[in-house]
């Protein structure tokens, strides 16, 4: 693979030639960041970040430590972010306030990446398409869906407010240097996955082998043929929901089509790390999904995970396709291609928001939405919304949603007696028009 | 240093919706939180906490979001200390930065129960249950982590360490 080019000042960029043999790629961005030769799992460094992220519920404290702190510039004005996503457009007063102190903290410090609602997207979906994470940047973001980033071959990961404020304040964040754990996916079919089966059902099954824990404090790396052919919507989901296993990050060594997605976006130049062939990993999971059924993780742990087939007959309340998880413009039309000239189902309420709002336009010329309001479901401007039970979409007691969303926990999308299923949009857009949780082809849908 | 409380006691994987549901996230203001702490699974909490106590947990505290609300939330309770079994890696982090301590015990903590009460030396890691001398050793917090927590948490620490103003 050809070096893309070289952001990084030269002298550190020779370094990288002199690292011994045997690292993984997460090791060699976090040494580079550093400004040293090796890294190795366990140590601790202080790491020069290339972008620092915040949003409306996390970026407010934030500001506010920052300013308590003598905070006069930011460290850099275009490697600071900030996208009031979780309850904008504002739900209430509150979340009227919280995004106020991003908007006046942007006019104030002059940062360039603020985006106002009408150019705003969920904050995953968002950074990649604008063009902002490239691969081999260093990311931190005050938003444990960060990790999304591990796609385009770059470290990510989410941290606290106080770091993010730290961060703006000095371009550096501390960070134990994570072990990594191999996961080696293969398919008989050349890496291609059964008819309705997604990355989101690979993350979903790992997550049900693993455990919510399984990876705590640790680097995930994914390879093997089935990541292979897989296109980078997919991929973002994939390292999206690494945290649900504990993840510190999940990253994916940038290939063709990694080049491809970032070629058209990226204005500067960047660098393609890989894992070494002798590199140290922790654990080596690998696992034939030549036979891999679509994925439904029960309440209230994603690791509660079954095959489509086995979980019987649940009726559902609301479907929801949409969030840093799936509201990829690829997952609009795998839920459009089901609901194409089909009803959702009566007892069910049925909600669509694209991640961004290039998404959004993306959706409106490709006729999406018509579909989607012909079906009988709503169509939202990009907002987290009922991903976290924030609004557009929160559950009463004992109601019950399938969601392309990634966490399940008790309370999440609402009530504390509600409960969450997570599935891919496939599985979402079926359930909503069976009226319980089922798959396409209970519809007859095939090829 | 010395710290004396009674335990509350949680299971395993409480994670942050379940610390701070996200409907009260439209704020940070810390008294407001900590009236909503733990709520997801024991609603007023922060009125059953006497300052100085100290949450007794399962494996993998504080999963899921990066909300710093959440160890906020846990301190404004009152509380001074958490120990558990295991934490979740964003959780842990956000606690050592805003000085909130935290003990991770590998030994079957099970005995411990709502209401003992504890004596812990966080420079040591050992955990006395004070009514029957039972002692438990937790991994001592790591050199980082301390002088986070005596720096006053990570945004001191960066002024004097590595801005050195």
């Amino acid at each position: 693979m050809k070096s893309m080019g070289n952001r990084v000042p030269a002298k550190n960029f020779e370094k990288r030639k002199e690292f011994n043999m045997g690292m993984t790629i997460t090791e060699k961005i976090l040494a580079l960041h550093a400004g040293l030769d090796k890294v190795e799992p366990g140590q601790l460094i202080m790491a020069n970040v290339d972008l620092a992220l915040g949003n409306d519920v996390t970026a407010p404290i934030a500001i506010d430590e920052f300013k308590r702190h003598g905070g006069k510039e930011v460290f850099d004005k275009s490697k600071v972010v900030l996208v009031p996503d979780h309850f904008a457009p504002n739900k209430d007063i509150k979340s009227a306030i919280q995004c106020k102190i991003l908007r006046d903290f942007a006019k104030e410090k002059g940062i360039v990446n603020y985006f106002e609602i009408g150019k705003m997207g969920i904050e995953h979906a968002l950074l990649p398409e604008s063009g902002l994470v490239a691969p081999g940047d260093l990311v931190i973001g005050a938003d444990s869906h960060t990790c999304t980033y591990g796609a385009l071959g770059a470290f990510s990961t989410g941290v606290g407010s106080t770091d993010l404020a730290a961060a703006m304040l000095s371009g550096k964040a501390w960070f134990k240097v994570p072990p990594t754990v191999k996961f080696i996916y293969r398919t008989d079919n050349k890496g291609k996955l059964k008819k309705w089966v997604y990355g989101k059902d690979v993350i979903l099954f790992t997550i049900g082998e693993i455990g919510v824990d399984g990876a705590l404090y640790k680097s995930m790396e994914f390879t093997g043929n089935v990541i292979d052919v897989m296109n980078m919507s997919e991929r973002f989901t994939m390292c999206n929901m690494v945290i649900e296993a504990g993840g510190k990050n999940g990253i994916i060594v940038p290939d063709i089509t990694t080049v491809n997605y970032v070629n058209q976006r990226v204005k500067r130049s960047y660098t393609l790390f890989t894992s070494d062939k002798d590199a140290s990993y922790e654990k080596i999971y690998e696992y034939d999904l030549t036979n891999l059924k679509p994925q439904v993780a029960l309440p209230h742990l994603p690791e509660n995970t079954r095959n489509i087939d086995e979980i019987g007959k649940i009726e559902i309340d609301q479907a929801f396709v949409g969030s840093c998880t799936n509201g990829w413009i690829e997952d609009l039309r795998i839920a459009a291609s089901i609901m194409k000239n089909r009803k959702v189902n009566p007892n069910v309420r049925m909600i669509v928001i694209p991640a961004t709002t290039q998404i959004y336009q993306q959706a409106l010329k490709e006729g999406l939405i018509e579909i989607f309001i012909q079906a009988g479901a709503v169509f939202s401007t990009p907002t987290c919304g009922p991903c976290l039970g924030g609004h557009m979409g929160v559950l009463a007691p004992g109601e019950r949603a399938i969601a392309t969303t990634n966490r399940n926990f008790r309370g999440r999308m609402g009530d504390l007696n509600s409960e969450v299923y997570l599935a891919n949009p496939a599985i979402v857009a079926a359930s909503a028009i069976l009226g319980r949780i089922g798959s396409p082809e209970e519809l007859g849908i095939k090829e | 240093m010395i710290i004396r409380g009674n335990a509350h006691v949680f299971g395993n994987d409480i994670d942050t919706d379940v610390i701070i549901p996200a409907r009260y996230l439209n704020t940070f203001d810390h008294d407001e939180l900590a009236k909503h702490a733990m709520e997801g699974i024991e609603p007023e909490f922060y009125k059953k906490v006497t300052r100085g106590d100290i949450i007794v947990a399962g494996s993998n505290f504080g999963s899921g979001s990066s909300r710093e609300h959440a160890p906020i939330a846990i301190m404004a309770t009152g509380i001074s200390l958490v120990i558990a079994k295991s934490f979740a890696r964003i959780f842990y982090r956000n606690a050592f930065n805003i000085g909130l301590p935290l003990l991770e015990v590998k030994d079957d903590i099970d005995s411990i129960k709502t209401g003992t009460p504890l004596e812990v030396n966080l420079d040591t890691g050992l955990i006395k249950e004070l009514l029957t001398n039972k002692v438990y050793k937790a991994t001592p917090i790591p050199e980082f982590m301390q002088e986070l927590l005596s720096a006053g948490g990570l945004m001191n620490y960066m002024e004097k360490k590595v801005l050195k103003r």
